[in-house]
């Protein structure tokens, strides 16, 4: 499978002096296109930080992170907005939809960004909600909709652009046992069937279950294979 | 996005609402400060304006058309002289006493032109002629200011500066910017009215031959005459204008409250488009994480202001309207022509769009790592 991410020595610092936190320290990993890896770890550990670093969000302090073997540090400002539209769909523990869209429109708006004509921008989110089991909500609002039903929407926004990494921020975490289940199926079979890099940062151990690789972080640090069985015994 | 912008907008109604009230309110406070403005103007040098006079000649020292003083009369016959004149006539302007039937008295002003060429007379009779002028002791009024004057009926008798005058007819929209309204009569009338001499007048006013430049003629009948001053008659509006409107304080005045409208609009706008936005900070936050531009974000919020101003104008113009036909009787006219009516509402579109200038800042500012933060 071919590395589609690949972070190597990343350093991430918040704040100068005394206050400094360090987030990350040193991370190296590789993420490959049809996998399910799943990045654990207790808060703080660094995962999130991790995980926006992947996506462009955060710039790292260090080291080196490529995305589709190109190198990201150094990158101006401005460019990065045009990597996360074309390389990343997000998914989000709290949804973010927009409340003031539709579920079809939620999709949509991925899909302006991309500039997509509407009319086709509209068949296409009509296909995306069919193909996440919500044809039929197409029209409500997110108020409307169940946790696992917003998830599902926002997995179909995530994946309007037809990107070829995934990187999903706890996204069971506010849903119920049956609707986790349907989030994880959905995506697992995503990565699998259609090649797509996917990372999950997670608590939810339901995750495991659904994941090719799990990573274990812990002070900013990736835990080597022995300390992940320490941690796992603890 | 336009599909976002409309629906945030929306979305939520209760802030829609005062958002909108704030533009309407700002909008009918330019519009009827700035009308009352236009209405200054217009009234203040409405006797200049709507004279069809060319040329002023007066003595020297003139504050404005309401304030001259005698000249010789003859002095016509060296304006006659002057190429590019075709009619140069006496004309007298002056403040006078009317007495009312009750025996109170009222402020008037006197004017006095030559029937025979009509420069300077009344442009707009509704009731009676010009011709009836040439009959004794007879004046017009404008309809306006019949019950100030205690006029019941044409044919009316009343004193002016204790000479006998008649009402002969109306003209309509002829109002004075003072308290004192316009009583038009015949040179001759007016100079027994002013106790002026016969050999006087206050002004001598030029009519053009076809074709001549007024400020080529100026200056000819400024080196002929140099003991006179000569204006255009946009000259003499803009100086009667100017003294009315500016020398006053009064149009400084109803400028002043259209700026203010236009500061309480933006604030109020501002601060709505702002709580607008910070309520809205983790949208824009996901749709910088998913990839959006910061132009993208600008846009929204940019079309979420003219949307607004839009909507805002349109409640507000209809406002405007009826507050301008509500003031059509009174003594200041409000005046909102097309021009000033289409340019409020590129005003309305600027003022939200500045508003939102601080918002569009807050937004640029947001960190898209926020989105991760629960």
């Amino acid at each position: 499978m071919d590395t589609v991410i690949q972070i190597r020595d990343v350093v991430k610092h918040y704040g100068n002096g005394a206050s400094q936190v360090r987030a990350l320290q040193g991370v190296d990993l590789d993420v490959r296109a049809g996998e399910v890896l799943a990045l654990m770890g207790p808060s703080g550990s660094g995962k999130t930080t991790l995980l926006s670093i992947m996506g462009c969000i955060l710039r790292a302090t260090a080291g080196s992170v490529k995305i589709a073997g190109r190198e990201m540090v150094g990158l101006p400002e401005s460019e990065l907005p045009r990597v996360r539209l074309q390389h990343f769909g997000f998914i989000f523990q709290g949804f973010n939809l927009f409340p003031a869209l539709t579920a079809r429109e939620n999709v949509e708006i991925a899909l302006d960004l991309k500039r997509l004509p509407r009319r086709q921008a509209r068949g296409r989110a009509e296909e995306l909600l069919a193909g996440v089991g919500l044809a039929e909500k197409a029209a409500s609002h997110p108020a409307d909709l169940s946790g696992g039903e917003k998830q599902r929407v926002a997995i179909a926004r995530a994946l309007a652009g037809d990107p070829p990494m995934i990187l999903a921020d706890e996204p069971t975490a506010a849903l119920d046992s049956a609707s986790g289940k349907t989030v994880m199926t959905i995506l697992a079979s995503l990565a699998h069937q259609r090649a797509r890099a996917l990372v999950i940062v997670t608590h939810d151990p339901r995750v495991l279950g659904y994941a090719d690789r799990v990573v274990r972080m812990a002070d900013g640090r990736m835990l080597a294979e022995a300390e992940q069985i320490a941690e796992l015994v603890h | 996005m336009t599909t976002l912008a409309v629906k945030n907008l929306f979305h939520d109604k209760v802030r829609l609402s005062v958002t909108l009230t704030g533009i309407i309110f700002a909008l009918v406070l330019i519009a009827v400060q700035f009308g009352l403005f236009l209405g200054f103007l217009e009234t203040s040098a409405n006797i200049v304006t709507r004279s069809g006079v060319d040329l002023w000649v007066t003595a020297p020292g003139l504050p404005h058309v309401n304030g001259g003083s005698a000249q010789p009369e003859r002095r016509r016959y060296k304006i006659l002289a002057v190429p590019g004149v075709a009619k140069a006539e006496p004309y007298l302007l002056s403040f006078a006493n009317w007495k009312l039937p009750s025996g109170a008295k009222e402020s008037v002003q006197v004017v006095g032109y030559d029937l025979e060429s009509g420069l300077g007379g009344p442009d707009a009779l509704i009731a009676g002629s010009a011709d009836g002028l040439r009959g004794d002791d007879t004046v017009i009024i404008d309809e306006h200011y019949r019950e100030k004057l205690g006029v019941t009926a044409l044919g009316q008798a009343a004193e002016i500066n204790g000479v006998r005058a008649r009402v002969e007819g109306y003209t309509q929209g002829m109002l004075s910017f003072t308290t004192a309204p316009y009583v038009f009569t015949s040179f001759k009338h007016a100079q027994k009215y002013m106790n002026l001499p016969r050999t006087q007048t206050i002004f001598i006013v030029v009519r053009l031959a076809r074709g001549a430049d007024a400020q080529t003629v100026k200056r000819l009948i400024a080196a002929a005459l140099p003991d006179c001053q000569v204006f255009t008659n946009a000259e003499m509006a803009w100086k009667t204008q100017s003294y009315w409107v500016f020398s006053t304080g009064a149009g400084i005045t109803t400028l002043m409250g259209a700026v203010l409208g236009l500061l309480v609009g933006m604030v109020v706008v501002a601060q709505t488009i702002y709580a607008a936005t910070v309520d809205h900070l983790r949208e824009f936050g996901t749709l910088k994480a998913m990839g959006a531009a910061n132009r993208y974000i600008y846009r929204v919020i940019v079309e979420q202001a003219v949307l607004s101003a839009s909507m805002g104008y349109v409640v507000a113009i209809v406002v405007a309207l009826l507050v301008v036909h509500a003031a059509r009787g009174g003594d200041a006219p409000i005046l909102l022509p097309a021009p000033v009516a289409a340019g409020l509402f590129g005003l309305a579109a600027l003022m939200c769009v500045a508003a939102s200038v601080i918002s569009i800042r807050k937004a640029t500012e947001i960190d898209p790592a926020m989105v991760f933060r629960v």
